[in-house]
């Protein structure tokens, strides 16, 4: 057993099992690439490239161009924590996930959608666009109440020392 | 944690989809299966139910819906494995490597699941092949690698959300760890809360087409978000009749309906149904692209009482149904004897109060609780009772 071990790396009931899900991935794959075996092929592995060659690079990029931007002005040295980012990245996540399930109906790719539903297939975008000026729009809310939170003892103190001028006078 | 939420989710897309493809009862008959091939992957395969006659619409609805709202959490968990893919050597030995082959069919699997189901429902008809044959023998790939990554990683996906203190993970040993982290700009659980947050937005722009009625409207993004139309036959259709070469001459006063048991044959004309006894039934339509309808008021004549104008008694056979449309996978179809038998069946010639609509089937559809939209025959032309096809 030990042997065994050795050899392949990890126990025979981990290459059993393997090799049952790669029975069966061949039974239904074989069915799979029955028709277009190129197409379907380029499909499956493009899936699995999908996120991590092209969405991961995309929204890294973006994420960091969006932390660039709003990098803290006191230089690299200040202890500000990055966290406002995040006003900006909220938004910004819902919006795109949205477009990416719903892209061919908001950016009207589907030709026939009208005639076989009888719907209307101009409605998605303006929808879409909506929902995106209300994300950023509730996010810049967020922003402006944590701001004036954070500054009302500032203000209020503020407030105190004019009073009291006022009183003396 | 998001492995867990993906074991759960997974697993009721998988079994709600395998019952979507019973509900088209694809072993009665040859035209009722979109994939034929299938061999001992059909192994499951039982008798659709009439009862309860909501039971698809449901299962369907859930396998649409909670599709739609994984997507973030399978992106998320991509996110969080990506030093995986940069792993080096590529195979450190033999179980690895395999491994690693198999990870390949469980993400390419997972993509070619959820882009396949998401096209579809938007009728982008864009992949390379049937969408039926893509999803069923995907799915299967894609199964066979989740239980071997289910069965191999769910001790260490226990430990990760076990109260900690009780057991402290090693997190530097499974090398997802980045020894020169950037400062921090959100918390874990802002990160959580940011996919929580994607998947409830999924879920308010979608769930409204599955359950009809006034929430329709606040499916904003979804496919079947709008009402096509007011009043009686003013619910959602999935093919109009224009859109299938529906022909004014097909379904104009030389219209006729023939059924059919072997030799015997009757002819009717739509006054002559309309002259038959009339039932009421009150039935949904739920398509297997999730949406659905609340339930619609149908009348018409039952399937039994025309199975026995060609002398079939009270426990008819199945019966093979045909439409005047040309071509499309579901022109045709054959519903078993137990959705024959049920009284709830129809030849429907009205809805709501109102004669059908064009759009709706006109002159007469079909109406079988718990079978899927497209199986509800419109434009029917002819009945035949215990044919082959």
């Amino acid at each position: 057993m030990s042997h065994f071990r050795r050899r392949y790396g990890a126990s025979p009931l981990h290459l059993l099992l393997v090799l049952c899900s790669f029975a069966l991935a061949l039974y239904a794959g074989v069915r799979l690439l029955k028709g277009d075996a190129w197409g379907v092929a380029i499909w499956f592995v493009g899936a699995a490239l999908l996120h991590d060659l092209v969405l991961l690079p995309l929204y890294s990029v973006t994420d960091r161009v969006m932390q660039y931007v709003l990098r803290p002005s006191g230089g690299p040295s200040t202890r500000t924590p990055l966290m406002s980012v995040n006003y900006l990245r909220v938004p910004l996540f819902v919006s795109a996930l949205l477009l990416l399930v719903w892209w061919p109906l908001i950016l009207r790719q589907v030709s026939h959608f009208t005639v076989a539903t009888a719907l209307s297939a101009d409605v998605f975008l303006g929808r879409w666009l909506v929902i995106t000026a209300i994300l950023f729009a509730a996010s810049a809310l967020c922003l402006l109440l944590r701001a004036r939170a954070a500054t009302r003892p500032a203000r209020r103190a503020a407030r105190a020392q004019r009073a009291g001028r006022k009183a003396a006078k | 944690m998001l492995g867990l939420i993906l074991l759960f989710g997974i697993t009721i897309l998988f079994v709600t989809g395998l019952l979507s493809y019973a509900a088209y009862n694809p072993d009665l008959a040859r035209i009722n299966d979109e994939t034929p091939d299938k061999g001992l992957l059909g192994f499951y395969l039982f008798s659709w139910p009439t009862s309860p006659y909501w039971l698809y619409r449901l299962t369907q609805g859930v396998h649409v819906t909670l599709g739609i709202v994984l997507i973030p959490v399978l992106l998320a968990k991509l996110w969080s494995v990506i030093p995986k893919l940069f792993e080096w050597p590529p195979a450190r030995s033999l179980s690895h490597g395999l491994e690693r082959l198999s990870l390949l069919l469980l993400v390419g699997g997972a993509g070619f699941e959820f882009v396949t189901g998401i096209l579809n429902i938007q009728l982008h008809y864009i992949f390379p092949g049937s969408f039926y044959v893509l999803h069923y023998y995907g799915a299967w790939v894609f199964m066979g690698a989740f239980v071997v990554h289910v069965t191999f990683r769910l001790r260490r996906a226990l430990r990760a959300v076990r109260p900690r203190g009780t057991s402290p993970v090693p997190q530097e040993t499974l090398g997802l760890v980045s020894p020169n982290p950037a400062a921090p700009t959100i918390s874990r659980r802002g990160a959580l809360g940011l996919v929580g947050l994607g998947s409830a937005a999924l879920l308010v722009v979608t769930v409204g087409q599955s359950v009809g009625g006034w929430f329709r409207k606040t499916a904003v993004l979804a496919p079947h978000g709008q009402e096509p139309g007011s009043g009686p036959n003013g619910f959602q259709i999935n093919k109009t009749a224009a859109s299938v070469g529906i022909r004014a001459s097909d379904i104009g006063p030389a219209w006729r309906l023939s059924v059919r048991n072997g030799s015997r044959q009757a002819i009717l004309t739509q006054q002559q149904l309309l002259a038959l006894p009339q039932f009421e039934s009150a039935l949904p339509i739920q398509c297997v692209e999730g949406w659905s309808t609340t339930d619609q008021l149908w009348s018409g004549v039952r399937l039994i009482d025309l199975a026995a104008l060609v002398g079939l008694g009270t426990n008819p056979p199945k019966v093979l149904i045909e439409s005047a449309q040309r071509g499309g996978a579901f022109s045709s179809a054959v519903l078993r004897d137990n959705q024959v038998r049920d009284g709830r069946s129809l030849l429907a010639l009205q809805v709501n109060g109102a004669t059908l609509s064009q759009d709706h089937g006109y002159p007469a559809r079909i109406m079988v609780p718990g079978a899927p939209g497209v199986h509800n025959t419109k434009w029917v032309t002819r009945l035949s009772f215990g044919e082959q096809a």
